[in-house]
């Protein structure tokens, strides 16, 4: 376990930011005494898969690093999207880590004992269509031995899985950790609990948030399925029928639960795909607090912040995060914005219903 | 009779130790019985044997070893799409022959509390999130830690079993305590003595007409786990307080 999420837990802060734009430092322990009774905490409890798979390409020799970026058909371990390093490792920047050696339709990669074969590009010479052979036990087992988290060069430390799976990680599916569930511990969930605090989850495939390559960087956050709980849906409206406040854990908890919405506020349960960028025109309809960690402009988590404050206020959270010695990064402090409060509720809003998906890919490709 | 409003076809099942005894009894009654069952075990031609054998997934792993629990943990819910309830039962008996505790390497007492406590203590925590989503979602969830009566009585000889029996037996009882709420049940089960590997390696001359048979015990532990499930399905553990 690294050192960085130990020391995290113990002594992380917490940056909330009200209604108004008014703005409070807490302990990140306190998280368990905030919120009234019968609102209703959302999160999500996807848990990360080790996405990152280091091996040979086998026409060259060469050393290369796969990092699954998509399903192509959820929970069908047999072929991802994909993008590809050549020799070295995550302390290099991604844009500036080596090119793999030229991949070609029927290459094949050796992952120790796990076999891929590179279909084709997907609309960039940069991302591919990757096949592993064998069945599914097979290839999980390959990815669960030979792969290792997605992780960039702010955080030297190797991760583990046990780094990147939340406390309530449940269903093996996302490609980097919903990060803001770091925040939960079964003591806070407690709390909530004994105040009367509602507590529901969905599950949502969290993707990766960088390639190194611009153009693919600008396609991210890739389409991202979903899947919402009856029982979640059916809290949602109790909650808001009775005008308590929902609260999403997470970027991710806000984009399934905004694409499933509709206009009264309440979602549709089931399985839907998160397609829509979220930002400064999106009326939002189902939450009201997003708990997150600290972003920086032009990321696309800071775009969705967007939706809950002004532009004023969020360029004044970056300098207040500066002074006050927030940690910016997935492992580090967290912050609780509420919805801006609007004298009135724009009546429009971008975001499509949920819909209703099947097996369809996720991804528009070839 | 077993308690009729569990499905054993919709059930996830994971069970360690899965390729010999009580372990493998449960993976072939509860496969045979419909669940989706995965088991992990240390030996690659075993778990493939069984698996072929049972269809259930096998996976290949020690929970001894801590840095196979997270990998595990993936392939169970990977494999079975979530979890519903866990069977701790591989075990191990420290030194063979048993030996009297002043003879007992302390590298040994290590290797059995690895074994028998850290090992279901790790592998329960990672697969918590799970079990407790499946709580969320009405289909109750359940954590079998498997124990004996060495866990309870101080026998001569079975210091390291016993000891570490003993403690994987309390930090059921009380995980028990502080996982209720979220509806998830914690059960310590005596199977009692077996006609099993294990057993014959801890007493070679024993007759194995006065043991209980592997299968006996599983169809009680198995009727255990679904009454445990039905009283947490009873619907006191929705999202609203």
């Amino acid at each position: 376990m690294i050192a960085a999420a130990r020391r995290d837990s113990q002594s992380a802060k917490l940056l909330v930011v009200d209604a108004e734009g008014g703005i409070r430092h807490l302990p990140r322990a306190t998280l368990g005494a905030l919120f009234s009774q019968g609102d209703l905490v959302i999160a999500n409890d996807a848990a990360t898969l080790p996405a990152s798979l280091t091996g040979i390409h086998c026409g060259s020799g060469k050393p290369i690093e796969i990092r699954l970026a998509a399903w192509l058909s959820v929970r069908d371990p047999t072929r991802f999207a994909a993008i590809a390093f050549g020799a070295g490792d995550h302390r290099t920047p991604t844009e500036k880590r080596m090119l793999p050696p030229p991949l070609l339709p029927g290459d094949q990669l050796a992952f120790g004992p796990l076999m891929a074969v590179v279909e084709h590009p997907l609309n960039d010479p940069h991302l591919y269509r990757l096949r592993f052979l064998g069945d599914r036990a097979t290839i999980m087992a390959g990815i669960a031995r030979q792969g290792r988290p997605i992780q960039y060069a702010h955080v030297r430390e190797s991760l583990s899985l046990r780094d990147v799976w939340t406390k309530i990680a449940a269903d093996p599916i996302a490609f980097e950790p919903p990060s803001a569930g770091f925040a939960l511990d079964w003591r806070t969930l407690e709390n909530w609990r004994q105040r009367g605090i509602g507590f529901a989850t969905l599950t949502h495939v969290a993707g990766i948030s960088s390639t190194g390559h611009p153009k693919i960087d600008l396609r991210l956050p890739f389409d991202e399925p979903y899947r919402i709980p009856e029982r979640t849906a059916v809290a949602i409206k109790r909650a808001k029928s009775k005008a308590k406040r929902i609260i999403a854990i997470g970027t991710t908890v806000v984009r399934a639960l905004e694409s499933a919405s509709f206009a009264d506020g309440s979602v549709r349960a089931g399985d839907g795909i998160a397609s829509k960028h979220l930002g400064r025109e999106t009326s939002l309809r189902v939450v009201d607090t997003l708990l997150t960690g600290l972003h920086q402009p032009g990321d696309s988590h800071f775009e969705l912040l967007r939706a809950f404050a002004d532009e004023t206020v969020l360029l004044k959270l970056s300098a207040v995060c500066i002074r006050n010695g927030y940690r910016i990064h997935e492992f580090g402090d967290s912050m609780l914005i509420e919805r801006r409060r609007t004298a009135v509720r724009r009546s429009f809003s971008l975001l499509c219903c949920g819909r209703a998906v099947t097996t369809e890919p996720h991804l528009e490709m070839n | 009779m077993m308690p009729t409003n569990i499905d054993l076809k919709k059930l996830r099942v994971a069970v360690t130790g899965g390729t010999s005894g009580l372990g493998l009894a449960l993976v072939r009654l509860l496969s045979a019985r419909g669940a989706r069952v995965a088991f992990v075990a240390r030996t690659a031609g075993l778990v493939r044997q069984i698996a072929q054998e049972t269809g259930a997934f096998g996976i290949v792993g020690d929970v001894g070893y801590k840095d196979d629990i997270y990998p595990v943990a993936l392939e169970i819910t990977a494999n079975l799409g979530g979890l519903d309830a866990l069977i701790n039962n591989a075990s191990t008996l420290g030194p063979t022959p048993l030996a009297p505790l002043a003879d007992t390497q302390c590298e040994e007492l290590e290797h059995a509390l690895r074994v028998n406590l850290l090992g279901p203590f790790q592998l329960t925590k990672a697969l918590l999130g799970a079990l407790a989503a499946s709580a969320r979602a009405g289909q109750g969830a359940a954590v079998i830690n498997i124990s004996s009566d060495a866990a309870v009585n101080a026998y001569s000889g079975w210091g390291a079993y016993g000891a570490s029996k003993a403690a994987l037996r309390h930090l059921t009882a009380i995980w028990a305590e502080e996982a209720r709420a979220d509806g998830i049940a914690f059960l310590s089960l005596d199977p009692g003595d077996m006609d099993t590997p294990l057993h014959s390696l801890a007493i070679p001359d024993a007759d194995p007409s006065t043991l209980k048979r592997p299968q006996d015990a599983a169809a009680e532990i198995v009727e255990s786990l679904l009454t445990a499930l039905s009283y947490d399905t009873a619907g006191q553990f929705g999202v609203i307080p």
